[in-house]
């Protein structure tokens, strides 16, 4: 969804969700190529497609609101990144280091009893990511919420139906 | 010639003052009549208010200005302009916006605000207006640079009263309108996210003409779309083509003639019986410009359950929204209509529909049970219907009065109904009356309000005094809040829980403190004396009409049944309760 940059569009935008009874799973907000239009990526879980049209609907009916597409039935690249502090002592770090690999995470900060780990992806990987590392005793999470773009060719259609993202 | 043009360069050019853009703005839009209050941070646009030559009418009450100006609105099609202070006036003004918003009605709202340096300091008469209005308005802005003000009205203006009209609000800090800048109001209006839908879909109209020509049973349930759109003659033209009859909901009321035989009445929890029944039976369903709000459709299980569903709204959120819809058509209601007209195709065979229809209407009209000795609240609605010819503007709240008003007085012309449905707000009837009378000189308006809604906003006696508007005030006088108290009649085993109150001022001696002529009936003989009276008067008068106090609006569909399972359809029901 592309919106006009203003004071108080997310504002409007999440108070619409609060309003109609959405909730919303994440979002993701920044600039986009364009000078005073931002992109909103939202993750809402919903009952049913009736719904899901409502909210794209309603969300058109916003003065600040460009563009919004309801993305899930399509093929899309969906990315999120997270910061896991995992607690570790100096045996277990050689083998948090192996365990992240497959993941091509990075190790982004180093402390005496802690690691901070960077990982990016799409939401199932990260989550996969943090399961893993649940054993070792997780200190903190912090994760952006997913973004997501169309992919350039539709005919490879993956199948992503967890969440309708618009 | 040439010389005015360059004066006129020259005007555009000048640098002045955000609250003088304001009133040049307002100039340019044309406006007759501001609706407004007063206060710290819209001193300077009082100040430039002074000696401008516009026409502001100072309410009692910021409520009382809002609901004037949808009154103002409803009546005249064009937008009502109101002017509230910030802080608690324009949190006074938040019950107005939401009503706008919900029946669809043009406003553009400007509030004051402290001066951007101590915006977010809980300044003196600071309130996050913005914040608390995002929901209950079509649009909003704060203006942050003056440069801006001539701009965002100008876009207040043009979103207000386009597409679905609606509330918008400009909230402007004090700094703003004592700053100066150049006044440029001819720039167009850029809006690349608002770009409503008028015309129809020619496919989608293909569509209904198609299901029209096969349908046996159809129907039209004909909303305030069309009274926005001005579309009243087409409605009729297209029902008469066609021979489909038309059934309103409460705010489309006036939109097709009640005294049409193709009128079937309202639709909804207190329609008529052959209204609900044709919901109940039809098999196409054409929904113009109405929203399917609960109380017209019941419980959505059993609406319209043989129906296909086709739906014209120029709001497409609308259509689908409540009841799923086979053929939707993004459009203004006249455009659609006009096309609808247009098109060439075999008008349905409702011959039988109709006499089925003619029989319900026959053997099941509205009833109720005049007793000698009382007054019954529909007979007054009825006697009020006579005396102005069916012609006057007419005012409510909500409630029982107001069920009663659009039962009992068939409206046969658009844009004489100015009644609360959607928000359903005590205390509109009277301000809305004062705003309608503005909007037509020449009318009688007539402003129905129950005891209870009538003291929510009584202050407003004042200005129809101040004004001299020969508004006749007719008080529904049952001592209770009578739809409250009916519930708790029929739901809640008759324990009338603060729903009572038969102490209450005396209404005329109020009105004689008001300087306002005050009549008072007790029984249906005064009554009739008393209505004849204030009618023949050319001059505000308050009537306290003392109805019988245990008097339930039917039929009535409870909450939660469909509209096929009315009750209180027939005299004898009643004693089922």
């Amino acid at each position: 969804m592309t919106v006009h940059n203003r004071p108080g569009v997310l504002n409007r935008i999440t108070g619409l969700f609060t309003k109609r009874h959405y909730n919303i799973e994440s979002i993701t907000v920044g600039h986009t190529e364009t000078e005073g239009i931002s992109r909103m990526t939202f993750v809402v879980n919903v009952e049913d497609e009736r719904t899901a049209e409502q909210i794209t609907k309603q969300l058109n009916k916003q003065i600040d609101v460009l563009k919004v597409h309801d993305i899930t039935d399509q093929a899309i690249v969906a990315r999120e990144l997270a910061l896991i502090k995992v607690a570790v002592n100096p045996a277990a770090r050689q083998e948090i280091y192996t365990l992240i690999e497959p993941f091509r995470a990075a190790i982004v900060d180093v402390g005496k009893e802690s690691l901070v780990i960077q990982v990016t992806g799409e939401p199932e990987k990260v989550e996969a990511l943090i399961d893993l590392l649940k054993s070792y005793g997780i200190k903190e999470v912090a994760r952006t919420g997913t973004t997501a773009f169309t992919r350039g060719s539709q005919k490879a259609a993956a199948s992503y139906k967890t969440a309708f993202i618009i | 010639m040439a010389n005015m043009k360059v004066e006129e360069k020259r005007k555009q050019k000048m640098r002045i003052s955000g609250a003088f853009m304001l009133i040049e703005a307002l100039k340019a839009e044309k406006v007759e009549v501001i609706f407004g209050y007063p206060g710290g941070a819209v001193l300077p646009i009082y100040d430039k208010l002074y000696d401008s030559g516009i026409f502001h009418v100072l309410t009692r009450h910021e409520q009382g200005a809002i609901h004037a100006a949808e009154g103002y609105a409803r009546i005249s099609g064009k937008p009502g302009v109101v002017i509230a202070t910030s802080g608690p006036g324009a949190t006074n003004i938040v019950t107005g916006l939401t009503d706008a918003m919900m029946d669809s009605l043009p406003l553009v709202v400007f509030t004051g605000q402290v001066a951007s340096g101590v915006i977010g300091s809980d300044a003196f008469q600071e309130a996050d207006v913005v914040g608390i209005t995002m929901p209950i308005t079509k649009h909003s802005y704060q203006v942050r640079h003056v440069q801006e003000l001539p701009k965002i009205i100008k876009e207040a203006f043009h979103i207000a009263t386009t597409g679905r009209p609606g509330p918008v609000l400009i909230d402007i800090p004090k700094d703003m309108t004592t700053q100066e800048g150049e006044f440029d109001y001819e720039q167009p209006v850029r809006l690349p996210g608002y770009q409503p839908t008028v015309y129809p879909n020619h496919l989608q109209i293909r569509k209904l003409v198609e299901a029209v020509s096969q349908a046996k049973r159809p129907v039209i349930l004909a909303g305030a779309g069309v009274l926005h759109a001005n579309a009243s003659q087409e409605l009729q033209q297209y029902a008469e083509q066609q021979k489909i009859p038309v059934i309103h909901t409460l705010l489309g009321l006036g939109g097709f003639p009640a005294d049409h035989p193709l009128f079937l009445g309202m639709a909804g929890m207190h329609g008529t019986y052959t209204a609900n029944m044709a919901l109940y039976e039809c098999d196409l369903l054409i929904n113009i410009g109405a929203r399917f709000d609960d109380r017209v459709t019941g419980n959505l299980n059993c609406f319209a359950p043989k129906a296909t569903v086709a739906h014209i709204d120029i709001d497409p959120a609308e259509i689908g929204k409540n009841v799923p819809t086979k053929i939707p058509i993004v459009s203004d209601a006249k455009e659609a209509l006009k096309e609808l007209i247009l098109q060439e195709g075999r008008p349905a065979d409702t011959d039988e529909w109709l006499a089925q229809l003619a029989e319900w209407k026959k053997g099941f009209p509205l009833v109720y049970k005049n007793e000698p000795g009382t007054m019954k609240p529909q007979k007054l609605i009825e006697m009020i219907y006579e005396l102005t010819d069916g012609e006057a503007i007419v005012t409510t709240d909500v409630g029982q009065h107001q069920m009663w008003t659009a039962q009992y007085y068939k409206f046969k012309q658009p844009n004489r109904w100015v009644t609360s449905g959607g928000l359903g707000t005590m205390g509109f009837g009277l301000p809305a009356a004062i705003g309608a009378q503005l909007a037509d000189r020449q009318a009688t308006v007539v402003s129905i309000v129950g005891d209870g809604g009538f003291q929510m906003t009584l202050q407003e006696l004042s200005v129809i005094q101040e004004l001299k508007l020969p508004i006749k005030v007719v008080i529904v006088n049952n001592q209770s809040l009578g739809m409250v108290r009916q519930w708790q009649q029929l739901f809640y085993e008759k324990r009338y829980s603060h729903s009572l109150i038969p102490n209450q001022p005396d209404f005329v001696k109020l009105a004689e403190a008001y300087n306002i002529k005050g009549l008072r009936a007790k029984t249906e003989a005064e009554a009739v004396r008393v209505l004849q009276q204030a009618f023949s008067l050319h001059e505000p008068v308050l009537l306290d009409i003392h109805v019988a106090a245990d008097e339930n609006v039917y039929p009535m569909v409870a909450p939660g049944k469909g509209l096929h399972e009315m009750v209180g359809v027939k005299l004898c029901e009643e004693s089922l309760q």
